[in-house]
């Protein structure tokens, strides 16, 4: 049964990943110039995902418009985001604002 | 009021941080709802079974690539496929695991173990601020296991309600909810644009992801997520050689 081994490999690659460094933390010791490296990391992989998701969230090509909900949730967001630094908010708001665009273009097209 | 501090004497600082971590990580809960939701009603309709879709959950917990191993299972892409590609999208855990390695290493196995499995996006956003904290307490691991198991906790509630109750709301899946992913980083990267090499490292990533989306398995990602981290750095390094020539 595929379904089996998927979930067995993902899982075992997955752990893999995650404990891996761990495991040889006595061992290893790390340059300090790669503490200092290693600061990009959370925005620039929180990036990586999400700068395609919501300006190519069909996969094919970059939609610039107003007619992409997701490029409109996302501006709001950053906007929110920005002024409030208030993460619960920034999630909130941004969603509402994705889904009253979507709706609004619903209602327009249809 | 310090009198209420020294009235209650059983709360043990382990259970305080314990307690904070959880409640510092309510609002990626709130993120993560949607998409754990839609995670459990999309796994039926891909060809996964209930309790197939559970045991994803529960042993990969790996949001993101649960779900493009919908999307591969969707269109009939084999097994070692989704691994693969999996182990791709899975990558930036492993610099997210090279980050906490200073906070985690003094720590025994039997932490190591449970921290490691449990690592997402969202936990280590939180407790890399945390332990970044001045502040020496020996009870970060706690903060560290309240928000581990908060997300943990959510991912596994939401994928049962999406199962069973999913399929209850009409046209669930397009409804746009996958939004809740980009929304939820977006709020988590703004923190981070205090300077101009962090700009440049989300500014160089974005662009390099873009670029790359039509890479096959997803490696794109961890090309982006590289070459935001090295322009980051070059930058920083570039600024402060330049004031190094002013200030001389």
């Amino acid at each position: 049964m595929t379904e089996i081994y998927v979930v067995i490999g993902m899982a075992l690659v997955t752990f893999f990943i995650r404990y891996s460094m761990f495991a040889v933390s006595g061992q290893i010791q790390l340059p300090v110039y790669m503490t200092q490296v290693l600061r990009y990391v959370p925005p620039a992989v929180l990036t990586a995902i999400t700068v395609p998701a919501v300006l190519m969230p069909h996969g094919e090509q970059v939609e610039l418009t107003t007619n992409n909900p997701y490029l409109i949730g996302a501006l709001v967001a950053c906007a929110v985001g920005w002024y409030s630094r208030n993460l619960l908010l920034t999630i909130v708001v941004g969603m509402v604002a994705f889904l009253g665009w979507q709706w609004i273009l619903t209602m327009w097209m249809g | 009021m310090t009198t209420t501090i020294e009235q209650q004497p059983t709360i043990s600082p382990a259970r305080v941080e314990f307690l904070t971590g959880m409640r510092d990580t309510i609002p990626l809960i709130v993120g993560a709802m949607p998409f754990g939701i839609i995670f459990g009603t999309l796994a039926l309709s891909s060809g996964f079974s209930f309790w197939g879709t559970l045991a994803m959950s529960a042993f990969v917990f790996a949001g993101s690539a649960q779900f493009i191993a919908l999307g591969l299972l969707a269109v009939g892409s084999s097994w070692p496929i989704i691994v693969l590609t999996t182990f791709v999208v899975n990558l930036r855990h492993l610099l997210y695991a090279v980050t906490l390695l200073t906070h985690v290493k003094s720590l025994p196995q039997r932490w190591q173990i449970p921290l490691a499995f449990w690592l997402t996006d969202e936990t280590f956003a939180v407790v890399i601020k945390r332990y970044d904290q001045p502040d020496t307490s020996p009870y970060k691991r706690w903060y560290h296991l309240g928000s581990a198991l908060a997300m943990y906790l959510n991912w596994q509630i939401c994928t049962f309600l999406g199962l069973t109750v999913g399929h209850t709301f009409p046209n669930i899946a397009a409804w746009g909810l996958d939004f809740a992913m980009p929304v939820t980083f977006i709020g988590m990267i703004i923190p981070y644009l205090k300077n101009r090499p962090m700009w440049a490292a989300v500014v160089i990533a974005g662009s390099v992801a873009l670029a790359t989306y039509s890479l096959p398995h997803k490696l794109g990602l961890i090309l982006a997520a590289l070459a935001g981290v090295v322009g980051g750095y070059m930058v920083e390094q570039f600024m402060t050689s330049n004031n190094e020539v002013q200030q001389s």
